[in-house]
């Protein structure tokens, strides 16, 4: 077997921030006083003139972003999860969310992953606040590649968008080259009949460990990689629930509000079927390395495996 | 300043309050208060400070006011539909359902609203957005804030106080409207936001004074402020002014923060305007 290639995404958003700053000037970043962990100082580096630091005041941070995006320009805001959609909540939703303002942001260190530096700030709330703020996109990328469209993407689209990186190296899943990235649009990452498992963001990686050793164990495990949460490819999930009749969500984000929200939300109503969900069990996180709190509080191949078949075996 | 341009202005201002308070009788809701105290300055800043044109109100390169204060939106309503932003009627729909003209300043949906606020402490961020958006490509609109005495009780006002200063926006005016009233009443009492003048002069900002009700004093505050351009500071007005300012029931009075004026109340209050319009025509 070959050996994995793993990468943050944080530094993969750096590099294609750098890289999109070179082909469109209307670029503009903003970063409060974490350059070198959000990676947006790949960016500084690159565009001095283009690269604020608003310091220790992500609140400012945001409706300065407003702001620049009234004129035109295309702001990217960065910093931790939990100080952008945690401590900026009021003023995406009212200086970015209400007048549907071009800004972008690009949100690091999200989940439990952060590992060590623990619970004040492993944010896993963030899917859940962004989501409800009316006109927001909320995307949630796998790896290298998604992360790398997923920007490109945002840059493209007109409108407020709150993208969801980590700090931990995950693999890289996809071949550039056989993407097919759009916002909104799901990726079946593994095909499967007797379940579907949908995952987000770094635990789609897991999700497809668990499918490969399920198989083993002669279960047929779908996996799909939503990195878009809002709006949902609700076409796809449908579709899923229809053929296999069963759910599994994966996500490193609180069980209430993220995407096993989304998708029980939208099932209820559509389609209802059981839909297992795995996630932070309404609980606050601890320190340790990252892989190890993932474990500890759920987010482990192993777990996925578990309530997999818990689900088929319903 | 010539007697006819102070003519014209006091004109513009006073039939300004006129809409002010017809906008919140109509909408039998709003902030009449903090609105008739910028009215002066709204009338000074849209007719002699700020390079704008009803008819293309998206110009790119035209100056750009936050009103930070956003709850005084029937003061910037007003104003607007007095210069022919859109049809004074609308002024009637304020509040309404349907209506574009909502509570607080909504961008999408009001000609020559330069960005939605409502939520205090935000404006000033927001033009500090728009100011730093002028530098990098070197445009040179100018960027006005209106803010209001009690906002700058909110803590983010001194983030953006601090990082204009730090980036230099000298293309930046912030105008801290000090009437002394918030909803629970004296500054002081509530809690107490002073010195201004000091806390922007130590957060690195040219501060200058004003008189609110005195266009003389607002003309030679804006005077100065084009002497102090391109000087990498960013600049304050501070202008002492008298809520609820014209309306004789209303002034100096925090009961009329946010209440709307009953049918006798709205009666007096434009009966007491088109007194005032009367001697200034005599004047």
């Amino acid at each position: 077997m070959a050996d994995v290639i793993k990468k943050a995404t944080r530094e993969s958003y750096g590099e294609a921030l750098a890289e999109l700053g070179a082909v469109n000037d209307k670029i503009i970043v903003f970063d409060a006083d974490l350059s070198g962990s959000t990676k947006t100082s790949v960016f500084k580096k690159a565009f001095p003139d283009r690269f604020f630091n608003v310091g220790i005041a992500e609140a400012n941070m945001m409706s300065i972003g407003a702001g620049a995006a009234t004129t035109g320009l295309i702001p990217f805001c960065s910093t931790f999860a939990m100080f952008a959609a945690g401590r900026g909540f009021e003023q995406i939703r009212n200086s970015i969310g209400y007048p549907h303002l071009n800004v972008k942001i690009a949100a690091t260190h999200a989940g439990l992953s952060v590992g060590e530096d623990g619970a004040s700030h492993q944010c896993n709330e963030d899917i859940s606040l962004m989501r409800v703020i009316p006109g927001m996109t909320v995307i949630s990328p796998s790896d290298d590649t998604t992360t790398k469209a997923a920007i490109k993407a945002a840059a493209e689209y007109y409108g407020p968008v709150y993208i969801r990186l980590g700090r931990m190296a995950v693999p890289v899943i996809y071949n550039p080259d056989e993407l097919d990235y759009k916002i909104g649009k799901g990726i079946v990452a593994a095909e499967g009949d007797d379940v579907t498992i949908v995952a987000t963001g770094i635990m789609v990686s897991s999700a497809l460990e668990a499918s490969k050793q399920l198989k083993e164990e002669g279960i047929s495990a779908r996996v799909i990689d939503i990195h878009t949460i809002k709006p949902l490819d609700k076409d796809l999930i449908l579709k899923a629930a229809k053929e296999t009749g069963k759910i599994v969500t994966v996500e490193e984000h609180s069980i209430i509000g993220g995407l096993g929200s989304a998708i029980s939300e939208f099932l209820s109503e559509e389609y209802p079927i059981p839909v297992i969900k795995i996630g932070v069990n309404d609980v606050f996180g601890e320190s340790g390395p990252g892989a190890e709190v993932l474990k500890k509080y759920g987010l482990s191949v192993e777990n996925i495996i578990d309530k997999v078949k818990l689900a088929v075996a319903k | 300043m010539e007697k006819s341009e102070l003519k014209e202005l006091k004109l513009f201002a006073a039939n300004l309050r006129k809409n002010i308070l017809t906008a919140v009788y109509s909408g039998k809701s709003g902030h009449p208060g903090g609105s008739l105290s910028i009215a002066d300055t709204l009338t000074y800043l849209y007719n002699k400070v700020m390079n704008i044109d009803p008819k293309n109100p998206n110009d790119p390169d035209r100056d750009r006011l936050v009103l930070s204060k956003g709850h005084t939106s029937p003061a910037l309503y007003g104003i607007l539909a007095e210069l022919g932003y859109f049809p004074k009627e609308e002024l009637t729909k304020f509040r309404h359902i349907g209506s574009f003209l909502q509570g607080h300043p909504d961008m999408k949906g009001v000609p020559g609203v330069d960005m939605s606020t409502g939520s205090l402490g935000q404006g000033l961020s927001a033009a500090c957005g728009m100011a730093i958006s002028a530098k990098v490509t070197g445009s040179d609109f100018k960027v006005y804030a209106i803010l209001g005495d009690g906002e700058i009780q909110e803590g983010q006002i001194w983030e953006a106080a601090m990082f204009a200063a730090a980036k230099n926006l000298d293309n930046l005016v912030a105008i801290i409207d000090n009437n002394d009233l918030q909803i629970d009443g004296r500054l002081r009492d509530v809690n107490s936001p002073y010195p201004i003048n000091e806390k922007f002069e130590a957060f690195g900002w040219h501060v200058i004074d004003a008189v609110a009700h005195d266009f003389d004093s607002l003309a030679s505050a804006f005077a100065e402020v084009e002497e102090n351009r391109g000087k990498g500071k960013p600049i304050a007005i501070v202008q002492c002014s008298i809520k609820g300012k014209c309306v004789s029931y209303m002034e100096d009075r925090a009961e009329w923060h946010g209440n709307a004026p009953n049918k006798e109340q709205y009666e007096q209050g434009i009966s007491e305007l088109d007194q005032l319009i009367k001697e200034i025509e005599e004047e």
